[in-house]
């Protein structure tokens, strides 16, 4: 790969293409846009060694609004491209965009693998618990008893949580950002991207033409200080307005409560500390739903494991310097042969 | 040439018989390693300098009950002092292990025919087993076979009792005890065959000693015993054979190579993603094995995957690669659209089986032409190319590579089964020979006023340029909506559909005038009936046609590796035929294509029981087509 000189100082326009954006006016995929090139920005990496990958679906216009190199692929098969071209060349800063439908209905099964796997990128999963392009359908994501145009009588899926599907993947990485809210989704997406393997990032997204409100319990000015757990690693789990409320661990239940500090002699040393490491623990948060508990956002789980890309082209060193270097001639004469003479 | 094997004098005293070629298949359960003795036997007659063709035909199960008729495997080997083109239509010799075998493949012997049976397994629970209502071997139902009846298993169990082994690991060695009874009979040399006993079981050398003891003992029976039925040994002369360096080789790893020599000739990585499916996955182990090549192979999750990765690949500036049969290119036609579309180099290789749907796995057919030209949503042309034999599969592995980057378009190869598995002696290339086609990328060159446009095209090729992402200046996007023509950028343009469909036909049309003329195999460039075919067919073909011409029949044959686009003088070459006869293993598919593009009278003969083309099935067309009066009035 060409290693361009960094640029000086990158701007998130920079990472902007000429290419008018076309989402619904107000859509929260105009903040995730704006989120996303500021974090390219401050990352400093060039664009040239960037390359943003999609499905199909609202979110997946992405990569044509990006100045990076970009892939608009087919229905839910955004991580096999993207596994595909971190295999080819595992020096690719390789962004993943996807949605709701798109990742975990038709592409459930490769965002299963692309996970488990462990492949270098950063996937970022726009939740908005709706089909928009195909107008307004319910998806795997959307809350029982949604009426939509194909369930007019209210949907009965029962939804699956993204955070708690990717971690039944096995994933190394699990964070959650919501799409307005542009201080925190920057730090969320840096940690994404320093991770080693499959990134996995649930961005909570409104969208305001099919499901305006669906995250209004916590995603908002005024309601996330109470429906909100932000986590920051070590730190005890506290939430509210006046920061008086916090996450406790009942263990003869193994399950989380909440509780109001300085209530009966409650303190923050009763809380839990937030430890990202710890899987069962990343599981009981991403199960934390309103209005019974706050969401939790930021960083779930992150643990380190050996990138899949990097370990393919391991093996493919080691079979070099072990057979060596390629020889067509030598292949075709291998094994038993014999010769016919004039 | 290598030293003579004519006539010898055996021990005994008595005489080789003679013989021009020979027709031998090994029969026996799926757990007797007949597909082994198979191909150690082919290994050995090319050795010996016999011409040789295979057919490896063993069931879909991996461990069928024993002792039945769907789990029978079976090997066929056609050997001899001429050119060989097929595995031969009737074996002269059978060798059945158990009555399933012979149950199943007696009525594929010539009549006359030399059946060799192991008597040991002969049980009443087996004969019932096999279906068998009384014992043939008593019952008159093999009469007009010359019988030999040997305990083999009891002469195995004796030859290796030295070893020590269990009864089940002695018995496991039948299968070198008969292919040593099998050298004997045709002067074959066991030197091969013990060092590769010693090679596979170097951890086990009491499991190699024991196969070897099987394999001498088998040899010594055929040289001193009183064999029943008259048996005598044969000799079977050298072919006339291109002088050169040999080896076998099997139709997936002359595509395997020859995809990985393509891609040495390209400058490229390969990137191989693949999803297990019979009879392709062969591609997939081969190529799992060749890292050193610099060759990535992914096991993906699903046949889609498979394709999208190596699309991915090839959109990262390597060599993509798929590879299945057909359920799985059926999987994998939307991402087949999407790399037309964006206009990417891909190879998908199709070992095409008997469908539709599961089908018949194991089996072999060339159903998947109207699939691979036209099986996919909107207006999609792709290349597709056909290899004619296992070796040829080196060649096509090739052309592909140059198609597909030299015209930045998905090229589709078809195998099949039979070609996948079947084992041909080949004429080694030197490799120094090929020409190089090294990938010219895009670079900061193409960046014009209006920055790097990814759709402008070469004007020769019609091809875009291929900008490698981790290249200042070249960013794009690309992707399944239309693209402009120049910036593709996405564009509801409906005029710009207009002209990028035509854009996209052309381009592929245009492939016509880098690929050969087509010739004719055998015969007159024209005259009265010309025989079609393509792919695996091409064996029996040409020995049908050649046999029909030594009978002074005025019979042509052509064969079609470059099915999409056709050769641009195949129109004129068929119109010079006043008949066209196209033999297929599906039930026409060609033919619909040679009629629509050329409004020829192509005639069909199709077979799709899972079998090859018999020559005399193409003799007989070819001899029915010429009595008509039209065709001889001319």
């Amino acid at each position: 790969m060409n290693a361009p000189a960094k640029p000086s100082a990158l701007l998130a326009k920079d990472f902007a293409s000429d290419q008018e954006v076309r989402w619904c006016p107000g859509c929260g995929d105009y903040a995730i846009l704006k989120g996303v090139q500021k974090t390219l920005a401050d990352i400093g990496t060039a664009p040239e060694n960037v390359v943003f990958v999609s499905g199909i679906g609202c979110s997946s216009r992405f990569p044509y609004y990006m100045s990076t190199y970009g892939f608009h692929t087919i229905h839910g098969r955004a991580p096999a491209f993207a596994t595909g071209i971190k295999l080819a060349n595992p020096q690719l800063d390789v962004w993943l965009v996807t949605g709701d439908g798109d990742g975990l209905s038709i592409g459930g099964n490769h965002l299963l693998h692309v996970l488990r796997r462990n492949v270098n990128m950063q996937i970022l999963l726009f939740n908005n618990e709706i089909y928009g392009l195909t107008k307004g359908q319910y998806s795997p994501t959307s809350k029982q008893g949604l009426r939509s145009p194909s369930t007019p009588m209210g949907s009965l899926d029962r939804p699956l949580s993204p955070a708690l599907f990717a971690l039944g993947a096995n994933a190394t990485f699990v964070a959650r950002a919501v799409d307005t809210q542009q201080k925190h989704m920057p730090g969320v997406l840096l940690r994404a991207h320093a991770h080693q393997g499959a990134s996995f990032v649930e961005i909570y997204t409104n969208c305001i033409v099919y499901n305006d409100g669906a995250f209004a319990s916590f995603a908002e000015k005024n309601t996330a200080a109470e429906g909100e757990l932000v986590l920051e690693q070590g730190a005890p789990m506290i939430f509210g307005k006046d920061r008086d409320k916090g996450i406790r661990l009942k263990r003869d239940t193994l399950s989380l409560e909440v509780v109001q500090l300085g209530v009966n002699g409650i303190t923050e040393d009763d809380l839990l500390r937030h430890d990202e490491t710890n899987r069962v623990l990343a599981g009981l948060l991403a199960e934390m739903r309103n209005p019974d508990f706050p969401v939790a956002v930021g960083v779930l789980y992150c643990k380190a494991a050996p990138a899949y890309d990097t370990a393919v082209h391991e093996q493919i060193a080691a079979a070099r310097s072990a057979k060596g270097a390629a020889d067509i001639n030598k292949l075709l004469r291998g094994g038993a042969t014999w010769t016919v003479g004039d | 040439m290598v030293t003579s094997t004519a006539i010898q004098l055996e021990p005994t005293g008595t005489p080789r018989e003679e013989v021009e070629s020979v027709v031998v298949r090994f029969a026996g359960d799926s757990g007797d390693g007949m597909q082994l003795t198979g191909s150690q036997f082919t290994l050995a007659t090319a050795l010996a300098g016999n011409d040789l063709a295979t057919f490896p035909d063993f069931p879909a199960e991996i461990r069928a009950p024993i002792g039945t008729t769907f789990g029978v495997s079976a090997f066929q080997i056609n050997f001899g002092a001429r050119k060989i083109a097929t595995a031969g239509d009737a074996p002269d010799v059978l060798v059945a292990m158990n009555p399933a075998a012979l149950k199943v493949n007696l009525v594929d012997v010539k009549a006359g025919g030399t059946v060799i049976i192991d008597t040991g397994t002969f049980s009443d629970r087996n004969l019932k087993k096999a279906g068998f209502g009384s014992n043939p071997l008593e019952d008159g139902s093999l009469d007009g076979y010359q019988v030999v009846t040997i305990d083999i298993s009891k002469l195995t169990m004796e030859a290796v009792k030295a070893y020590g082994l269990s009864n089940k690991e002695a018995l496991r060695s039948k299968n070198m005890w008969t292919l040593g009874l099998i050298y004997w009979l045709y002067d074959r040399d066991r030197e091969t065959t013990t060092n590769w006993l010693r090679g596979k079981f170097a951890k086990r050398p009491d499991i190699a000693d024991a196969n070897i003891a099987a394999l001498d003992a088998g040899h010594i029976y055929g040289e001193t015993a009183e064999l029943p039925g008259g048996m005598h040994g044969y000799s079977v002369l050298q072919a006339e054979i291109t002088p050169g360096l040999y080896r076998t080789i099997t139709g997936a790893e002359a595509l395997a190579w020859g995809l990985a020599a393509g891609a040495k000739l390209a400058n490229l990585r390969m990137v191989l993603a693949s999803y297990p499916i019979t009879p392709a996955s062969t591609l997939l182990h081969i190529l799992a094995g060749m890292k050193q090549f610099d060759i990535v192979t992914f096991q993906a999750e699903d046949e889609i995957a498979a394709v999208c990765a190596a699309i991915g690949a090839s959109f990262a500036g390597s060599l993509g690669v798929t590879s299945s049969s057909g359920p799985g290119i059926a999987l994998k036609g939307e991402a087949i659209g999407l790399a037309i579309g964006v206009e990417l180099p891909l190879i998908v290789v199709n070992s095409q089986r008997a469908g539709p749907s599961t089908g018949l796995p194991t089996k072999t057919e060339q159903s998947d032409l109207y699939q691979a030209v036209f099986g996919r949503n909107a207006d999609a042309p792709l290349v597709v190319l056909a290899a004619s034999s296992s070796a040829n599969c080196f060649d096509i592995g090739i052309e592909a590579v140059r198609l597909a980057t030299k015209y930045m378009t998905p090229v589709m190869v078809l195998s099949d089964g039979y070609m996948g598995n079947a084992s041909e002696p080949w004429l080694i290339p030197d490799f120094d020979s090929y020409a190089p086609f090294p990938v010219a990328f895009a670079d900061h060159e193409q960046i014009g006023a209006e920055g790097y446009l990814p759709y402008v095209r070469d004007e020769k090729t019609l091809a875009r340029p291929w900008a490698r992402p981790g290249t200042p200046g070249l960013q794009h996007r690309i992707g399944g909506i239309e693209r402009a023509d120049g910036s593709g950028n996405i564009s509801y343009d409906a005029e710009n559909h207009q002209r990028m469909t035509n854009l996209r036909a052309a381009k592929i049309n245009g492939i016509a005038n880098d690929i050969p003329l087509q010739g004719v195999e055998q015969g007159n460039e024209s005259g009265k009936l010309a025989v079609v075919g393509w792919g695996s067919t091409y064996g029996p073909i040409s020995r049908a046609v050649g046999n029909m011409r030594d009978l002074d029949h005025d019979v042509s044959h052509i064969h079609l590796r470059h099915i999409w686009p056709l050769p641009r003088n195949l129109g004129d070459l068929l119109a010079g035929f006043d008949q066209v006869l196209v033999p297929e293993m599906n039930n026409g598919q060609l033919v619909t294509l040679l009629r629509a593009q050329y409004l020829v009278a192509a005639e069909p003969l199709n077979k799709v029981n899972g079998q090859p083309f018999k020559i005399v099935e193409i003799e007989a067309a070819i001899q029915s087509r010429l009595d008509r009066e039209f065709g001889e009035a001319k």
